[in-house]
């Protein structure tokens, strides 16, 4: 696919489920959700697809920062969720189902949450 | 109402070559919740990405899963080539079109195989395999293993194929046709395989698209779902239609597989047939990748998104993938709701759970 057909959409919290319960409405499906470590801290990156393409949300956290779950709006986001929160630390409220950090039995807490500590390649 | 007792399936089960775990919460003999558990043996894979150049990383993509391998490599190296914006050589775009049709055949056929040992139809899982062994042949022959590693590169494709092993690719299917039709007719009309598979596992619509599901689970409970209609590689310039059906059960989703091979030999044929002469791979010039990109593809397990984000030095700084057995999940925790105890096995296996994948 062009990657001039993707596009993110910036937006804050409270604009962010406005618009994940609007999208329900107007039958868009959860793709995916996924968090990326940036400078200024995190950002979530909430895919929805109606047909064909997709729908990028996009909200910026800090680390302390509560996210609210959207798995009451869409049940399947309970799972990424769930990574989200044990492989980058970040806390994330009223999932659905909450593993509180044991879906993941990774050998130390939140290993994709910790800056990148060379970039020199190889191991 | 009888007793709740919360039975542990896995993470070791003789159906499950791979970890998962569910407890399940039964009365009687009926499943009435299913919590799943795994990370067993989660890999960080996505962390790597930082830690490898990203000319290299396709050899690492490409071991996320045995049975895709190939797709995964494809999809990496599409979205990198997307975020780079580099138009590769059609000839390339054939090739990994075809070997990725080979791996959708090489999927259900083995799929099919499980299903049939499941259900303990020992004869018709020989003969899935038996089928699915002429497959694999041709695979070794053309990429050097019965398991895809190293075909597909940033800029092309690693290894040409001759035009003579082309045409017996092409060929190949005449002779395989008859056993095809054959297992096709007895997943389809034995009484067993119906009483087993019909009305078990069954998905709503609604359902399947509320959760998520994707590919043959999604197309299975009639939601033609399938990323090929995006038109990556050189799909927009192959004729085929989403598999669909509209039952949503278990029977549905065996359906959906089988047509899917027929559909995938159509596929490579007319791809063979179309394939234009020319180079396989292209020189990488210039800056290292910078941006983020999303890429869809339809693995045999149905849809996998991938995310790179490139920094502009020569590792990536994010790369991420949600596989098909991930979004399967929810949709896996319905239908074993209100299911028997019995029925539990196989309708793990209708989803076709892939833990390597989910377990990136």
């Amino acid at each position: 696919m062009a990657k001039e057909l993707i596009v993110f959409i910036d937006m804050e919290i409270p604009e962010m489920l406005t618009r994940v319960e609007a999208l329900k409405l107007e039958g868009y499906r959860l793709m995916q959700i996924h968090c990326t470590r940036v400078e200024s801290g995190y950002e979530i990156n909430y895919t929805f697809a109606l047909d064909l393409p997709s729908q990028n949300l996009r909200i910026h956290i800090d680390r302390e920062q509560e996210i609210p779950s959207i798995s009451g709006i869409f049940p399947a986001a309970f799972l990424y969720e769930n990574e989200i929160h044990d492989l980058f630390g970040l806390n994330i409220t009223d999932m659905l189902i909450d593993y509180h950090g044991r879906f993941y039995r990774t050998s130390v807490p939140a290993p994709f949450g910790q800056a990148k500590k060379d970039t020199g390649g190889g191991e | 109402m009888g007793e709740r007792t919360v039975i542990p399936f896995g993470p070791q089960h003789p159906v499950l070559l791979e970890p998962l775990h569910l407890d399940l919460v039964i009365e009687d003999e009926k499943v009435v919740k299913a919590m799943p558990s795994w990370g067993f043996v989660h890999r960080g894979l996505e962390k790597l990405a930082e830690k490898r150049d990203f000319i290299e990383f396709p050899f690492v993509a490409e071991r996320i899963c045995g049975v895709c391998s190939h797709s995964h490599g494809m999809a990496y190296t599409q979205a990198i080539e997307a975020l780079m914006s580099l138009e590769i050589p059609v000839r390339a775009k054939y090739l990994r079109t075809i070997l990725a049709e080979f791996s959708r055949i090489n999927s259900h056929l083995l799929w099919l195989g499980l299903l049939a040992n499941a259900l303990g139809f020992e004869s018709l899982f020989m003969h899935c395999w038996k089928l699915r062994e002429k497959i694999l042949d041709i695979v070794e022959e053309t990429t050097g293993g019965r398991v895809i590693f190293g075909a597909c590169r940033v800029g092309g494709v690693n290894r040409d194929i001759d035009a003579p092993t082309l045409a017996r690719m092409s060929r190949l299917f005449t002779g395989m046709e008859k056993g095809f039709r054959e297992i096709d007719g007895v997943f389809r009309k034995d009484y067993t395989v119906q009483k087993r598979l019909q009305e078990t596992g069954a998905l709503s619509r609604a359902d399947a698209h509320l959760l998520g599901a994707v590919g043959p689970v999604a197309k299975g409970s009639g939601i033609p779902c399938d990323m090929r209609r995006l038109g990556y590689s050189v799909y927009n310039e192959l004729d085929f239609q989403a598999v669909v059906e509209t039952e949503g059960d278990s029977y549905a989703r065996t359906s959906v597989r089988i047509k899917e091979i027929f559909q995938s030999v159509g596929l490579i044929q007319q791809a063979i047939a179309k394939i234009p002469a020319g180079e396989v791979s292209m020189k990488i010039t210039g800056l290292p990748p910078v941006g983020e990109h999303f890429e869809m593809v339809e693995q045999p397990r149905g849809e996998a998104v991938y995310y790179v984000k490139g920094n502009g030095t020569r590792f990536l700084e994010r790369f991420r993938v949600r596989n098909s057995t991930f979004a399967n999940i929810p949709a896996l925790l319905k239908i074993l709701e209100g299911c028997e105890l019995s029925d539990v096995p196989m309708l793990i296996l209708s989803i076709d759970p892939c833990i390597s994948c989910a377990e990136r």
